[in-house]
């Protein structure tokens, strides 16, 4: 299948390492990948602190750019439902229809990186090697907006090696929420602090989930209390083999 | 010919419980900083989730519950007008005199002006939203008029000097060693040897509240529900406080939001099974009662209802933000929300807290007396999935944050990282001068300096995605 890479900005800038997994594991999986040319943001961050405005020309962007694909992959449940949920949105109240009806056609064709492999490719062992004790942090926009499920550790529990560990309170936010986590900051610490905590009491090497968002959130919390816990994002453990 | 009559008003300032005296952020430090409170909220929001997730569990129709119920407020607010009109010539052909209130002001006016005319200077309350949120208390203190609050939470809160914290269960933020403490410097009459056992607390408000329900003439209440197909009034509480205020007293005044309606009698059946399930966790609610207008030789002989609009009108005429006003106040959003699981109620600065109160206060007051609220989320949708009417809240929050007035220098930042995203190859240099400014480690200028206040930033990576994919 000839999947077109929608990278979202945050991976592309600050964690490419979760993007250059992704590419990895389709096309190991056999499947041809394309990184379409002129994508930059999906506008999310304009959207969700108020520029809804200054998110037209990017929800444009987005929907010019990935229009001629059947099948869009994003490795963020975030930005997919930014897509999904929101997009038609900022079109609608810009007034634009034709943009909107646009934008439902590419978001009805954009996918999770756990939705394409589960619902549109129809695997759950991809052949990954991962021997570390893990947790899985469901992140609120693929539990409650896109609502992946349990497709992420359906994914995780068919990797060798790997042993997952349940989080508890796993479905409470970690805190990020964007701009939230700076106009916030103390509200968003405090929910983070709690996240850590359940985090530590797993005993898991690594804590994972689908957005690189609240990995960098969680991370960077982990990281400051010199924790001994890393963060990786579910693509790089689904694409990591005995290999490599 | 139609005359426009202007878009309607918000609620008035100056009067009433939905502005804050400081910005959510500020306020939310302070609670934040206060560990006895976590722990109190902690425990009751967990043991609150757990018992209502159990009793929802139960049914298997929860899901077409929460539709129906959207769909009855939604046609009921997209009907309001003839609704109410409806309702006030059933409460008056029942024998209940019914006044319209623009805002708090003239509620607070009516109410008082009903008490005087009694001749009495002491009421018995029912506990209700609706004046909490005009500050009728403060208003029947200042002429004279002693409002005595009977639900026992709010009596803890009125003892206390305090200000509700939670829609529900206003007290929350007390544990009962702080209640102990509050009976024994406040309470007439109470028993210095009070222990802070639950039995012993709920016994001691228990005598000096029947005393009060026998010798109070006037009592005031809000409204649940009611019924504009037959003029019927509800209130649902879990105490018998309520009953007690709605049944001995000589005169009965309801103060009830214009958004309370359903249409018919059948309605009821829908949300009498959402509400307590989704409130306390209980299967049915404990005390439920219903009258219609008055009834000769039982229960209070004068009835008179007010119906209060405070800014409803205007959130009616947001097509998107008028979803707020189904709401049942049941509190599932904010037992669920992991905001104000930590900072209680107190920080939103209004009787509404928690997320319904993110996107009601807003809208009642005008966004621009309470621009931090639409803030106060990290929009995590735990409280669209809770909520048994199936509001929409974090699209209203985010409707609503293009509305507040944004300071100038983020609309800069914001104005400038479009253009640049809507250019590719601005966004690459972007990208690549982040990079070299080393946008990383333990200490940023503001307003990044919240992010490492308490979190690191990654390293940049040596390349970008895109830098390595042209290298492929």
């Amino acid at each position: 299948m000839r999947i077109a890479l929608f990278v979202t900005c945050l991976a592309d800038t600050m964690f490419p390492a979760a993007a250059k997994a992704t590419v990895r594991l389709l096309e190991r999986l056999g499947h041809e990948v394309v990184f379409p040319a002129g994508q930059t943001c999906c506008g999310q961050m304009h959207i969700n602190t108020g520029y809804q405005k200054d998110a037209l020309p990017l929800v444009r962007r987005h929907v010019r750019t990935f229009a001629p694909y059947d099948v869009v992959v994003a490795p963020s449940g975030s930005c997919v439902g930014s897509v999904r949920h929101q997009h038609a949105m900022v079109a609608r109240a810009a007034g634009d229809e034709g943009l909107a009806a646009r934008a439902e056609d590419v978001a009805g064709r954009t996918y999770e990186l756990s939705e394409l492999l589960v619902d549109v490719l129809g695997v759950e062992d991809v052949g990954a090697y991962y021997p570390h004790r893990v947790t899985y942090h469901p992140t609120c926009h693929s539990l409650r907006m896109i609502r992946v499920g349990d497709k992420p550790q359906r994914l995780l529990r068919h990797v060798r090696g790997l042993e997952l560990v349940e989080l508890p309170a796993a479905e409470q936010c970690c805190g990020f929420g964007g701009t939230f986590a700076l106009k916030n900051a103390d509200t968003s610490t405090a929910m983070l602090a709690d996240k850590m905590r359940h985090v530590l009491g797993t005993g898991a090497e690594v804590c994972t989930a689908g957005d690189s968002s609240c990995l960098m959130h969680i991370g960077g919390g982990l990281s400051r209390l010199d924790a001994g816990v890393r963060t990786v994002h579910l693509a790089e453990i689904l694409a990591a083999t005995e290999a490599a | 010919m139609t005359t426009f009559l202007g878009m309607p008003t918000t609620a008035p300032r100056g009067v009433g419980n939905l502005r804050g005296d400081e910005p959510f952020p500020a306020a939310a430090r302070k609670a934040l900083g206060n560990a006895q409170l976590r722990r109190n909220l902690g425990h009751a929001t967990t043991t609150i989730r757990a018992k209502s997730g159990a009793v929802i569990g139960e049914l298997p129709d929860w899901q077409e519950l929460r539709t129906a119920g959207s769909a009855l407020k939604a046609d009921t607010m997209a009907r309001l007008p003839e609704l109410l009109v409806q309702l006030e010539e059933k409460v008056t052909a029942a024998g209940g005199v019914v006044h319209w209130a623009a805002d708090a002001n003239e509620a607070n006016r009516i109410v008082t002006e009903l008490v005087q005319a009694t001749g009495h200077d002491r009421v018995i309350k029912v506990k209700s939203m609706a004046t909490q949120e005009i500050g009728l208390n403060e208003a029947l203190e200042a002429a004279g008029i002693e409002p005595v609050e009977t639900d026992l939470a709010e009596l803890i809160v009125q003892l206390g000097h305090d200000k509700p914290s939670h829609i529900l269960v206003p007290a929350i933020h007390r544990n009962r060693a702080e209640i102990r403490e509050i009976f024994l410097r406040e309470m007439p009459g109470v028993d210095p040897a009070l222990t802070d056992e639950p039995v012993i607390l709920a016994g001691a408000a228990r005598r000096y509240l029947r005393e009060t329900f026998l010798s109070t003439k006037v009592a005031v209440s809000g409204a649940n529900f009611a019924i504009a197909e037959t003029g019927t009034l509800a209130v649902l509480e879990s105490e018998g406080n309520g009953r007690m205020c709605l049944t001995l007293p000589e005169t009965l005044i309801t103060v009830m939001g214009i958004e309370k309606l359903v249409p018919t009698w059948q309605d009821l059946e829908v949300f009498l099974q959402l509400l307590p399930r989704a409130s306390t966790g209980e299967r049915m609610n404990p005390y439920t009662s219903m009258w219609t207008g008055v009834t000769p030789g039982d229960g209070p002989q004068n009835f008179h209802l007010v119906l209060l609009d405070n800014g409803r009108s205007a959130v009616l005429a947001d097509e998107v933000g008028r979803q707020a006003l189904h709401c049942i106040r049941c509190s599932a959003c904010l037992n669920v929300c992991p905001v104000y699981e930590r900072t209680g109620g107190h920080a939103y600065g209004s009787v509404y807290p928690g997320p319904i109160g993110a996107v009601l206060s807003p809208q009642l007051t005008g966004v621009e007396d309470n621009a931090s609220l639409p803030y106060a989320s990290s929009l995590c949708g735990a409280c669209f999935d809770a909520c048994p009417v199936k509001i929409d809240i974090p699209s209203i929050l985010v409707h609503l944050r293009n509305e507040v007035p944004h300071p100038r220098a983020e609309q800069a930042v914001m104005a400038s990282a479009a253009y640049t995203m809507d250019h590719p190859k601005l966004y690459a240099a972007a990208q690549h001068a982040a990079k070299l400014s080393r946008f990383s480690g333990r200490r940023l200028p503001p307003p990044f300096n919240g992010w490492t206040a308490s979190r690191d930033l990654p390293e940049p990576p040596p390349e970008t995605f895109r830098d390595w994919w042209a290298k492929r």
